[in-house]
């Protein structure tokens, strides 16, 4: 998994609340056996218009929007399905974090294993960031792991929350595999025990 | 470990039972013991076994099925594409290189992994579950700690058959009370959905609870454990009970003989001390259930099916407001006007919320005699194949056949649409499944979500319909 340490990019604004996975990977796309490749396909239904070409009014497609790293989405992104898949197209695509105010539980748990950072902020934060952003899409944001802040234009600073083995892991780019495998032992005597 | 003498709820106690390890700071190693997995989920998990020699751990723990992407045509194996193929071929030799049990397409045991799971008994109470896939949440009616995970940590589970978690809260949803006749299991998690929204219960697991729960049969709780998720819950449970254990007796996978009488004595203390607390509760009174709909893009916008859909002024908040207008926009509708009458174009009933037996006799019910409305295409999809066989039995494929309605091979077909049966643009869709998010039913298909006698109601009038009108005649 790829480190995370402090990311400063633009945003790209998505201020629509309970975005499912349905819409960041439609369903169709699950039919893959690899991790790789899409990226294309991420939000593939709202980005692409009926002829396949690009729908110029899909935030994804302005020319303000090519480098991000960072998104900025409604309430309760990623509520729906457990396919991974999800962060893979994010990730793809090339987002590092997302800023919402609140993600659904399994989408944060696989972002968190993809090196992908879901960083929860109040509302009231939330919208300040969304505003300056949708105002200059220039508006560089920095997301900062050791010390668990986000800050932006004007002074604008606030932390959010990681649990503490999830931020150990995204530091030091390892995934929670290795971790596992080490109590192989613990795991045994457990088994023991239950038989 | 806790204090035993400490009241615990029915959470608590499978979790505490299945902690291998728990250090400071870091998530629990939880012990799982059961791994149900499919084609699209698992492929990439296997890659990741292989790319690190790493063997399963225990294989015997892991029942793979076919169901997302297979075809539901009868007699025909066609899969929808080359990828779809490769990755049903995959499943096959990732399962033969593993050493893992799969109920492979074609196979009498086939079927929709939520379903084949309880139905073969291998769903026990107390048991942790995990599969790949959201719905996992449905085998907690057993009283079964069950949620859905990622495709890592499907590896994780391979390699370990642990999975490190965090401990969720808990929220008690305590439906007392009595459902009026027309009124189902459906209808319920609908009005749960519709009441605290579609992240409502994120953070938590649910255990459901009250009269009107315990007097849900097994397919029943079921289907409300089913979509907890669309809630924000991974999981919800249900304490067993006798209606629990009947249901499993003699089933293959459960403990036979004295066996059996020991696992009902353990399984008898799997319930919620008095005394013990929930992090929330959230009551709901049965008897004021209606039948419910959805009318927007996620299972939270439901209302009751006589009801009429909020004006824009019902939401204060500006960025709600906007995913209503955009769900409105989606789906073609008017705010502020009722479905009732709605042209329907397409009825679905299946997928891992409502596809099992009871299901399938309650939209036989509204069939019988009944022909599916011109112009509607009707598809009823069983959950597997013991289930395609029992209603063959009872003489429920005739009814839908002489109806006019498709009677499929199993899958999970048209609730996710990756394998052939989908809608077309614009067209809308009463169905019987757990997700009305955009294009899930096919790229620019319209669902409105329901239950089984209102969705059949809806295939014999090709318009949105109250059952309870049909039940009554």
């Amino acid at each position: 998994m790829a480190k995370f340490t402090t990311l400063t990019s633009h945003a790209v604004p998505l201020p629509a609340e309970n975005v499912d996975t349905d819409q960041i990977i439609p369903a169709r796309f699950l039919k893959v056996t690899d991790k790789s490749g899409l990226g294309d396909s991420l939000f593939c239904d709202w980005r692409y218009l009926k002829d396949g070409s690009d729908n110029p009014d899909f935030v994804l497609n302005e020319a303000a929007s090519q480098g991000a790293q960072i998104l900025v989405a409604g309430n309760n992104f990623g509520s729906g399905s457990s396919r991974e898949h999800a962060p893979w197209a994010l990730v793809g695509w090339g987002f590092r974090a997302i800023i919402s105010t609140g993600f659904a539980d399994i989408f944060k748990s696989n972002a968190l294993k993809n090196g992908l950072l879901p960083v929860e902020v109040s509302p009231e934060v939330y919208k300040s960031i969304l505003k300056a952003v949708q105002l200059d899409r220039a508006t560089k944001i920095t997301i900062d792991l050791p010390t668990q802040t986000v800050t932006g234009p004007g002074g604008l600073e606030a932390s959010f929350p990681i649990d503490a083995f999830s931020k150990h892991c995204l530091l030091q780019g390892i995934d929670q595999l290795g971790y596992l495998l080490s109590f192989g032992e613990e795991i045994s005597a457990y088994e023991q025990r239950r038989t | 470990m806790t204090d035993i003498m400490e009241p615990r709820t029915l959470f608590q106690k499978v979790w505490d039972e299945h902690v291998v390890v728990q250090e400071p700071d870091r998530p629990a190693v939880l012990y799982i013991d059961l791994q149900l997995i499919h084609e699209v989920t698992s492929p990439q998990a296997f890659t990741g076994l292989r790319e690190r020699g790493i063997r399963v751990r225990r294989p015997e723990k892991t029942v793979a099925t076919m169901d997302h992407s297979t075809p539901t045509l009868p007699k025909s194996l066609w899969v929808i594409d080359d990828q779809a193929k490769a990755q049903l071929g995959q499943l096959t030799s990732n399962c033969e290189e593993f050493g893992i049990e799969l109920f492979p397409l074609g196979d009498s045991r086939n079927g929709i992994v939520h379903v084949i799971g309880p139905e073969r008994g291998f769903t026990q109470p107390g048991k942790t579950i995990v599969c790949g896939d959201s719905h996992t949440s449905t085998h907690g009616a057993f009283g079964a700690l069950a949620f859905g995970i990622g495709t890592s940590e499907v590896e994780h589970v391979l390699a370990t058959q642990c999975l490190l978690q965090k401990k969720p809260k808990t929220l008690e949803v305590r439906v007392d009370g009595q459902l009026m006749p027309g009124v189902t299991a459906k209808d319920v998690i609908l009005a749960l959905c519709a009441e605290i929204g579609t992240g409502g219960a994120t953070g938590y697991v649910i255990e459901y609870t009250g009269s009107a729960i315990r007097g849900l049969d097994m397919e029943g709780r079921m289907t409300v454990c089913n979509m907890s998720i669309e809630a924000g819950a991974r999981a919800g449970m249900i304490a067993p009970d006798q209606t629990t254990f009947n249901y499993l007796k003699g089933r293959e996978r459960v403990p036979q003989g004295p066996d059996w009488d020991a696992a009902v004595e353990r399984w008898s203390q799997l319930r919620t001390d008095d005394g013990a607390a929930f992090d929330k509760t959230v009551v709901i009174d049965a008897n004021k259930l209606e039948p419910m709909i959805t009318y927007g893009t996620n299972p939270g916008m439901g209302m009751q099916l006589s009801a009429q859909m909020p004006t824009t002024d019902a939401f204060d908040d500006p960025s709600q407001r906007a995913a209503f207008e955009k769900a409105m926009r989606y789906m073609g509708l008017e705010p502020g006007q009722p479905l009732l009458g709605k042209k329907i174009d397409v009825v679905f009933i299946g997928s891992c919320t409502n596809s099992r037996i009871g299901d399938l006799r309650m939209a036989a019910g509204i069939f019988s005699g009944r022909k599916v409305a011109d112009g509607v295409r009707t598809l009823v999809v069983p959950g597997s194949h013991d289930i395609k066989k029992q209603a063959e039995a009872e003489g429920l494929d005739r009814i839908f056949k002489e109806a006019g309605a498709e009677w499929r091979e199993p899958g999970c077909s048209m609730c996710i649409a990756m394998n052939g049966d989908n809608l077309e643009p614009g067209q809308y869709a009463v169905s019987t499944s757990n997700r009305n998010f955009e294009g899930r039913q096919g790229k620019g298909g319209r669902t409105f979500l329901a239950s089984p006698l209102t969705a059949a109601a809806a295939a014999v009038t090709g318009q949105v319909t109250d059952p309870r009108s049909l039940l009554l005649s």
